[in-house]
């Protein structure tokens, strides 16, 4: 309800600070327990190998939460979100390693609309790959 | 086998509430690596105009998707979930979810199309709280891949 980020203060183009998300098999751990999603894909590498991806992969959900925050930590406001949306269109795949993958987000508005709103399109990619595509978000803004 | 398309439009019963506390809304926030004390401390949510602490806006799949279990283990419908990905995922918030609420969910099948053999399933998840209020719409596209070939 009290975004930091003005109106007036934006437009179509105006780039958001991009950030990397690290994830690694805790992360996924943690999530699962969190979110309730305890698919083994996403912890158990012989059976996600089973099922044909290459390796644990990240649950789509996750990445969704990770993305967002590249717009919440712009607005100050997590609640000024009216609407959110993504396709998940590759896995993020996680070895088992200290290092694990790398979520990499930027965003941008892409259209400003009525009632102080925008439009703002994210992009998120790991180890090159486009991991969520039509991935956009509508937030109010003060 | 394609999926049957007169369950286009089925509506199913409201879940039962869930009671959104604090603590689960931290555990989720800690999980994302959110820091932002509006999902852990009611006093900085309250500077925000909230009553109580918010949760992350991805945090409702959880209860929408526990709901859409009505639909995917509806054993007329004949999904296999052991082939379903997720393929889409959007929400239309009235407001944030936050600690207290009581929210149920009504889960409808909006779509079922059938393309290079995968079949496509949109369920649509209405949030109302204890007041029946509107909170929160979660649209969920689930893909069951085609079965391989014996």
């Amino acid at each position: 309800m009290t975004a930091k980020i003005g109106y007036d203060d934006v437009e179509v183009g105006t780039e958001l600070p991009a950030r990397t998300f690290p994830v690694t098999r805790a992360t996924l751990v943690r999530y699962a327990g969190a979110s309730g999603d305890f698919n083994p894909i996403h912890w158990n590498e012989k059976f996600a190998k089973e099922v044909g991806l290459p390796d644990v992969i990240a649950h789509g959900m996750f990445t969704m939460a990770e993305a967002i925050r590249v717009i919440t930590d712009w607005l100050g406001d997590p609640g000024a979100v009216v609407e959110y949306g993504v396709r998940f269109t590759k896995p993020v795949v996680v070895p088992n390693d200290d290092q694990g993958a790398l979520i990499e987000v930027s965003g941008k508005v892409a259209a400003k609309l009525d009632d102080n709103t925008v439009r703002v399109d994210l992009t998120a990619t790991s180890g090159g790959q486009k991991v969520l595509g039509m991935s956009r978000a509508v937030v109010r803004l003060a | 086998m394609a999926l049957d398309q007169s369950f286009v439009g089925r509506t199913y019963p409201p879940t039962a509430p869930y009671e959104v506390g604090r603590e689960k809304i931290r555990e989720f926030a800690e999980a994302v690596g959110e820091t932002n004390p509006v999902f852990t401390d009611p006093e900085a949510a309250k500077a925000y105009g909230y009553s109580d602490v918010i949760a992350p806006p991805t945090f409702v799949f959880s209860i929408t998707f526990r709901a859409a279990g009505q639909v995917i283990e509806d054993p007329q419908l004949g999904l296999d979930y052991s082939r379903v990905v997720h393929g889409d995922q959007k929400f239309a918030y009235r407001r944030p979810v936050r600690a207290g609420d009581r929210l149920t969910v009504t889960s409808t099948i909006e779509a079922i199309k059938s393309l290079a053999g995968n079949d496509i399933l949109d369920i649509r998840g209405e949030v109302h709280d204890e007041a029946g209020e509107h909170v929160v719409t979660a649209w969920t596209k689930l893909v069951a891949r085609a079965a391989e070939e014996a």
